[in-house]
This record gives structure tokens, sequence and C-alpha cells, in this order.
């Protein structure tokens, strides 16, 4: 049986500064080198100063995969010698002298199967390679040490995945969870990371570092299951290693450095005491945690009668659901919901595009409300959706200034409809047996209005008009 | 005007009107240039010294706020950084490295108007007791400078005792403000661990080691502390001392105190001249009112065994940074793959660093930690037990702060075992975190002797006022300098 075990990298975007130190946890706005200090270099004399709102960010996050939670919490050195390392060990956390990580064993349902997690740990980012120079014998590494010292989170899973598509629900799940929480932004360019540990039956455990994406994960992840199933095939022995992914080339290569050899000399970090993580703390927390995903789905279902695919979309996005929670009330909610996922989130679908959109809450109520009242018809609030992203006028301005507004004038609208019936005499025909074909005499008189016909009076004069004739 | 006087001695004249900053710091400097050649106590000496003191004069004269060192000369261990100036850590892998920030006992003595008058000697990265081990030379004893001066902050100490300073600051890893202290002939003290901000002291074992104050007498020791101790947000080890005022009272006498004198410190290896002036200082902390009585630590036996263990694994980690990459001495980086650079790089430590670097190394190595590291940690963690149940029955806590007499230079230097011995005194406070301070107690054939006493943690107040009293009773000779 095939078995998978993920180490998943998260960095905790949210946060106003590093784990350490003042700098910014935000380190992508910056130009190289500088978002750096005394501390995050590791100058000599420099202490590490425990960053608290990552200790509570990372609790909550343990909490929210049902882990366990000690009263005390210590920090350790994973010693090792690596150019984007400024002091040459790693601030982390592990278990091996008792239970000291920040989480320990808990688990979430992935569909119907429990995934385990072993632990949750916190520790600091390392710097940033950039390699210059063709050839291997020219080529130089340069250093950005901007994210050195970014607060990252380590979940550790038991290898309960059995295939690349149930690792790709299991991180979708994940990085929606994460970005609830409100501790981390997955859309960021390098915020999740992962290894994966990949056996097949028979053999050995390989490591598949270097793993810039989820979604380079799951193709990782099947390529190397294609790759012992190979050997397997040939009776060749699968060896256990350690193989990095090749972004380019899409494939896992076998590390010649001897990184599993690697003795880390794990000892606690003295310029850090324990931390002692009150129950009240913990409490607190709790209250503080935002609903789950899956409670927020549930609520929409119940309570408002919006269907589960609707409500399964809108409630795993923080942006969006936020924005539905805020909007909505009783009576247009199913209408919000409705917007938010058959127009919005196809207008809105990058974080460029929702960071320069310019809607809010009360857009969204005042459109719905104007659906409802038939001041505007589908196909027009779309329109002015794209308007309203854009500009951020009131609803009520852009119906005006678009001319959006429904014709429900029964003349006017009467006027349009002798028209159609003039310039469409074979559909008019068949209409007579057809019911059918009345809904393309509809579509024609939209067509007409550029939408803004009043469909339910449209269709009432239609027919009388047909019947008339 | 003499140079010859305490810290707050100086504080008083300069109020008085006596002196002035600029006078005594200018005939500070011209002493320094005097003596220094011989004793080598300064790596570097401040060339704005003068102007700084001149400013502070005038902030005297004008009747500004002046902060209450009032422009004493005051001498840093080169393991701490102060802004914009060469910090070496008497090592040429930092020969160059000059500081981008204040060290948090640096900024705390600016605001009190001192002066750095400049930066002291030590053994490279402070492993070492005797100075021997810098990289620019070794200083010298002024009571004789045939003989060391101790170490590692011997600097500090040859800098106090022959009046280049009014007070210097040294860092106690082992022993290593106590031990210069006890050979020159000063008051040297460690604190409870985290009384005073390491932010800014150059690591060396993180976990035991406290910046120290070295001065010409206790009341001076407690001045500094209130300057410089107490909670600070850059050093997460720090303890709330409550603005605690260490010089207030500092004369309320041990009268019925319990002291508990240390058997495993007065063992086989004592020197006799330390021995008896030990049972001298007894006599006398009982002529003053206080109860002594024997105590065995057991563990001490194995102390400084796991002093090396624990100090070596902490260094192996804490100097691993000095790889030359972000900062250090001039070597080109061109042609050299990541690992053959910094083994190459590295090359630039002196021997006692390499030699703790190869086995903080191994003792916490995957299959060593468990006979080595584990096990003195194991030792740290029963011995503090020890001393805490001693302190459930005394107050203080009494032994010789080096077992033997200052030695001749290069006497020891090849033989490191027999300088680790020279530690066991001196190394318990620190694995148990507790404070304990050296003062000057006899002249033996012209070579200073010190006591030590010890208190419980964040006792330090009763600690300094046990050692003021036994200081009144103690008269020494002057320094032949």
């Amino acid at each position: 049986m095939t078995k998978i075990g993920l180490e998943i990298h998260c960095q905790l975007t949210n946060l106003q500064s590093k784990l350490f130190c003042s700098c910014k946890a935000n380190y992508r706005e910056f130009k190289i080198n500088e978002n750096i200090c005394p501390i995050c270099m590791g100058l000599p004399g420099s202490l590490p100063r425990l960053n608290q709102e990552a200790v509570k960010k990372a609790t909550l996050i343990a909490m929210a995969l049902n882990c366990t939670t000690p009263n005390k919490i210590a920090f350790f050195r994973k010693n090792y010698f690596y150019p984007d390392l400024p002091k040459n060990f790693q601030i982390t956390q592990l278990n091996i002298y008792g239970d000291t990580s920040i989480g320990g064993t808990g688990s979430i349902m992935v569909g119907d199967k429990k995934i385990n997690i072993t632990r949750i740990q916190l520790e600091e980012d390392p710097g940033r390679l950039i390699y210059e120079g063709s050839s291997s014998k020219n080529q130089i590494t340069l250093v950005d040490y901007n994210r050195a010292g970014t607060p990252l989170v380590e979940i550790v899973t038991e290898p309960d995945f059995e295939n690349p598509k149930h690792v790709r629900e299991f991180l979708n799940i994940l990085s929606d969870l994460l970005e609830n929480l409100g501790v981390s932004d997955p859309s960021l360019e390098g915020a999740m990371r992962a290894d994966a540990n990949v056996s097949i039956e028979g053999g050995k455990k390989v490591e598949v570092k270097n793993i810039g994406s989820f979604h380079d994960l799951e193709k990782a992840v099947h390529f190397e299951i294609t790759r012992q199933n190979s050997l397997h095939d040939r009776d060749i022995a699968i060896i256990q290693e350690t193989r990095h992914w090749d972004d380019k080339r899409k494939i896992t290569i076998s590390s010649r450095s001897k990184e599993e050899e690697l003795d880390y000399r794990y000892f606690l970090e003295g310029d850090i005491p324990w931390i002692t993580i009150d129950p009240e703390i913990r409490e607190k927390l709790k209250l503080e945690m935002p609903e789950s995903i899956s409670s927020k789905k549930e609520r929409y279902v119940s309570k408002y009668n919006i269907p589960p695919q609707v409500a399964d979309v809108l409630s795993s996005d923080k942006f969006y659901s936020e924005l539905f929670d805020k909007s909505h009330t009783e009576s247009n909610a199913k209408e919000i919901a409705n917007i938010i996922t058959t127009d919005l989130m196809g207008l809105v679908d990058t974080r460029e595009k929702r960071e320069e959109s310019k809607i809010t809450s009360t857009h969204l109520r005042d459109l719905a409300d104007s659906i409802q009242s038939e001041k505007i018809s589908r196909i027009s609030a779309k329109n002015a959706l794209h308007e309203i992203l854009k500009t951020g006028k009131s609803v009520a301005d852009v119906i005006s200034e678009l001319d959006l507004g429904t014709v429900s004038n029964e003349s006017e609208l009467s006027e349009i409809i002798k028209e159609v019936i003039t310039s469409e005499p074979e559909a008019v025909e068949q209409a007579k047996s057809n019911p059918q074909t009345i809904n393309y005499l509809v579509g024609k008189i939209m067509q007409k209005t550029k939408g803004k016909a009043d469909p339910k009076l449209s269709l009432d004069l239609l027919k009388q008009q047909l019947d008339d004739s | 005007m003499s140079l010859k006087i305490s810290a707050l001695e100086y504080v008083q004249q300069v109020q008085n009107g006596n002196i002035y900053a600029e006078d005594f710091i200018a005939k500070t400097l011209e002493h320094i240039n005097k003596v220094d050649e011989k004793l080598h106590a300064f790596l570097s000496v401040n060339e704005d010294a003068i102007n700084q003191a001149r400013i502070i004069d005038k902030k005297i004269k004008s009747g500004d706020k002046v902060g209450s060192c009032f422009g004493m000369p005051i001498s840093i261990k080169d393991n701490m950084c102060i802004k914009d100036s060469k910090t070496t850590c008497g090592s040429k892998m930092l020969e160059n490295f000059i500081a981008p920030y204040d060290a948090t006992v640096i900024s705390k003595l600016k605001q009190q108007d001192a002066i750095f008058i400049g930066k002291v000697n030590l053994d490279e990265f402070a492993m070492g007791l005797t100075t021997e081990f810098s990289a620019f030379g070794p200083s010298k004893n002024p009571w004789n400078t045939e003989f060391v001066p101790g170490g590692s902050s011997g600097g500090s100490a040859v800098s106090v005792s022959a009046f280049e300073c009014s007070m210097s600051l040294g860092s106690d890893t082992g022993g290593s403000v106590r031990n210069p202290a006890s050979f020159c002939s000063v008051v040297g003290y460690k604190p409870t661990y985290g009384l005073i901000s390491r932010y800014g002291l150059i690591s060396y074992a993180n976990s035991i080691e406290q910046i120290g104050p070295l001065t010409r007498t206790v009341k001076d020791t407690a001045f500094m502390l209130n300057m410089i101790s107490g909670l600070d947000p850059n050093d997460n080890t720090t303890i709330d001392n409550k603005n605690v005022d260490y010089l207030s009272g500092i004369d309320s006498g041990i009268e019925g105190k319990k002291i508990g004198i240390i058997k495993e410190m007065i063992a086989e290896g004592t020197d006799p001249a330390v021995l008896s002036a030990t049972n001298d200082a007894i006599a006398k902390l009982e002529g003053l009112g206080a109860i002594c009585e024997e105590i065995s630590i057991d563990m001490v036996k194995y102390s400084v065994a796991a002093y090396y263990t624990i100090t070596a694994t902490e260094a192996g980690s804490n100097l691993a940074r000095y790889d030359n990459l972000r900062y250090g001495y001039d070597f080109p980086v061109e042609g050299y793959e990541f690992n053959s650079y910094i083994s190459k790089a590295r090359k630039k430590f002196g021997p006692e660093v390499t030699r703790r670097m190869i086995i903080g190394g191994f003792v916490p190595s995957a299959g060593h930690a468990g006979k080595y590291f584990l096990k003195a940690m194991k030792v740290k963690s029963k011995l503090t037990k020890e001393i805490d149940e001693a302190f459930k029955k005394f107050d203080f806590l009494i032994a010789p702060t080096v077992p033997i007499l200052p030695f001749k230079l290069g006497e020891k230097i090849n033989d490191p075992v027999a300088l680790f011995l020279v530690d066991i005194n001196t190394v318990t406070a620190n694995l148990t975190g507790k404070p304990a301070i050296s003062i000057p107690f006899t002249i033996s054939n012209g070579l200073p002797i010190g006591m030590q006493l010890f208190a419980d943690s964040m006792h330090d107040k009763s600690l300094l006022q046990a050692a003021y009293a036994l200081e009144q009773t103690v008269k020494l000779p002057e320094v032949p300098i």
C-alpha cells in the first residue's frame, strides 16, 4: 500500500513582525537585504526576542487541528551550517525531550477519512538563496536575508495519505482552514511549502524536499509514486533517501548532499525561557477563534436555505464568506450568495483583483435588494457589479448613470415587443405551436433593451400580443 | 588630583566641584599611556573621551541634568557591543567587526553619562582564565607583571586594579569576572542569572553567563548594579528586580547570619596560603556575629566536568555564526564553495576556541549526548538541588575564589586540564544561576587572594551587604604600580 506523509511549512504572513525581532513578517515588499536587523542577521551579541503573537497564532492552528496543546513550550536549536541561516542554527521546536512543541497529536477529517497530525512546531524561516551564473563552474550564490526569521509553523502528518488526490483534498482543506483562521494568506508566493515522505508496498521511505507550492506537491507525490512503482516492477530496491523536487523539470532528483546523515545536535535554546501557556489564554483563544468552515456551511444551508454546493464554495473562502456575513439580511441572503458565487467570484478571481476591488458589503446588500424589488434585472446587476468593482460608486448612482433601471413602462415595452414581432415573423409563427420559442422572443426583447426589460412584464405583454395577433 | 579613588568618591568630588571630568579623563588617558604598554589591559582606547568629558562638564556647569556617572571612565570587556566601535572578542575572527548597535548595559551607562575609556583584553571569546588565549597577547598582573592577571576578564581586572579606569564591566561564564578580580585584588561580581541584560554581550555559553562589574569597592559594585540591572525587553531571560536600590542599607551587617563553608572548595590541592586566608575570613565573619558551619556539596566534584561539557556544547552553537560571510575579516569568497570557504575562514580561531569547538561538536552529538551532554545537564540540576537545599539552612556560602595563587605567564598554558581545575570554586555559581562575589582579602608573597561569598537567587542585595561587612575588616597594601 502506498503511504504518504507530509511536512507542511506555513508562514504566519498575517503577523506584523518576524519571530524574534521587529522586522516585518511581510518581507515581500522590500528590496534585497533591507528587511534585516542585528537580531535576524544573528549579529554577535544579539538575542532572540520572542513574538508572543506568533505563539498565539500557532496555538490557534494547533487547536483548529484538534491537537493537544502543552502547558509549557520550549525552543531548541537545530545546528547546521548553511548560507541562508545567519546564526548557522535554526531556532525550532521538537518533542524528543518531552512534549514541548506548540501542538501535539491531533487530526482532521478529509472527506470521510481521518488524517492524523503528529505535531505542530513554531520556528524561524531561513533567508533565500539566489543563484546566478549559467554553468556550475562559474555559478555564484547570493543570499537575501529579508525572509530570515519569518514565523513559520510546521505541520507534520502521519503517513495517512494513499494517493496524490487525497493529498490535494487535504491541502485544499488545510489552506482554507489557515486562511479562515486569519493566520496566513496561502495565496502569497512561498507562504506554503511542503516536504513529502513517500513509500510504496515493500519499499523504503523516500523524502522529497524543496516543494515550493501545494500545486507542485501533488505533482511531486505523483511523480515519486510512479518512479518507485517502476523501480519495483523492475525488481530494483527502493532505498531510503532524500530527493529534491526539480521545479523546472518537474521530477525528483536524488540529493547528493548527505543531508540525512547530518547530526543537528539539538539542545535547548537558553535565550528563550520556557513559555507557559495558561489555560485562560487557551480559553480566550478559543473564544476568539473564527467560526470554522464546516460550521459556516452548515449555518448557510440550514438558516438561509442556500443550496449545499453554493454554501460549500462560499464558506471555504474567507474573503467572500466575510463579505457575505457582513452584507446579508434574512430576506436577501440567498440572493447575495447567488451574486457572490455566480458573478463576483468570476469577476474577482485573483489576489490582485481582490485588493483592487472597491466592493463593500453595502454594495452587495443594495444590489440584492434592487434585484428583489425588481428595480434591476439580474443581467443588469452583473453589469452594475462590473462598474462598482472599478469605481466603488453606490448602486443607485451606477444604475442611474449607466441607465440600468428596469424598463417596466408598459407602453414603452409594448412598442419594443411590436418591433420584435414584426422582425421575427418565423419565430412568431412557431411560437404558436412551440412554447420554447417564446423564450427566444423574450431573449430578443432583452437584447433590444440591453437586458433591462422587466422579464415578467415582458412575458405577459408578449403572450398578450401573440394572442392578439 | 589622584586617580586612586573609588567610583563613588569620584562622583562626590565632581559634585563638590573639586575635579572636572575633563581633567580626570585626561589624567586617566595619560596614565594608560604610561602603564598600559607594560600591562596590556586595553585593546583600544576611546579617542573621543576628552570631548565627551568636556560636554559633560558643560552640562554640570550649566546646571543641566547629569547622569550619575558624571563622566567617569569605565572600561568595557571587548565582548560587549558599543555602537560604531570595534568589538573583537579578543579574536582574529572579529578583528574588524564594528558593532552597529549598543549593548543594553552600554545604552544604560550612556544615559548615566559614563565615558567608555576603552575596550579591554580577554581570552578569545572569553574562553580561558589567564588572558593568554587573547589573539592580541596577554595582559599582565599589576601586582607582578610576570604573573597572569586571571581571566577571561583579565583586562577589566587589570584596568581597575591599576587605576586605568574607575570601574569595568566583564562577563562571567565560569568565573571570568571573579577569577581575575581575585588575582588582581579587586571586587568582582557575578549577579543572579537574568539580573543584567546580556543583549549585546557576545555569547559564549548563554545559559549560564552574566555581565558583572569589577570595581575597587563593594559599594561601587552596588552603584553599578543600580544602573545596569533589571528587566530588558531585548533579553527574554532578564528578571524584574523591581528597581531594588543595592546601595541603601549596604552597611546593615551580618549579625546572626548563617554562613556555610563549602568543604569541597577547600579540599586537597588548595594552596596553604589560600586555606589560611579562608580560615581567617571565617574568623572575621564570626567576629561580626555570623554563625559559620561546614557543609558538603557533593556535586561540586563533578561541576567542572559538567561545566566544560555544557559550555563547549553552547559555544559550538554560539560560535557557528562566525563563517565570515556577513562580517569578519578580509578574505574573499571567490572561487570557494560554501563548506570549503567556511572551514578555511574558521581557521582564524585560536587554539583554545578550536579545542572547545571540537569538544562542542562531539559531546552533544547523536550517540554521545547521553554519555556526555545529557549527563552534564543532570549534574547541573543535581548541583542546583543541593545548593537550593543549602540555602534553606544558610544565608550565605563561603569559599576562596580560586584554590591557588596567581601563577606565572606561560606556566600552565600548555596544560589545559590543570587550567580547567582552577575553575573548581567558581563554576558552581554559574551552573546554578546564583549570585557570587569575590572581594580582595589578603596578599601572600606579593600576590592577591580573593574571598568568595554566594547567596541564593535574587538575594543580590543581602550578598552585597555581607561582602561589604567582610570588606570593612580588610586592610590591603597599595598595588605596586
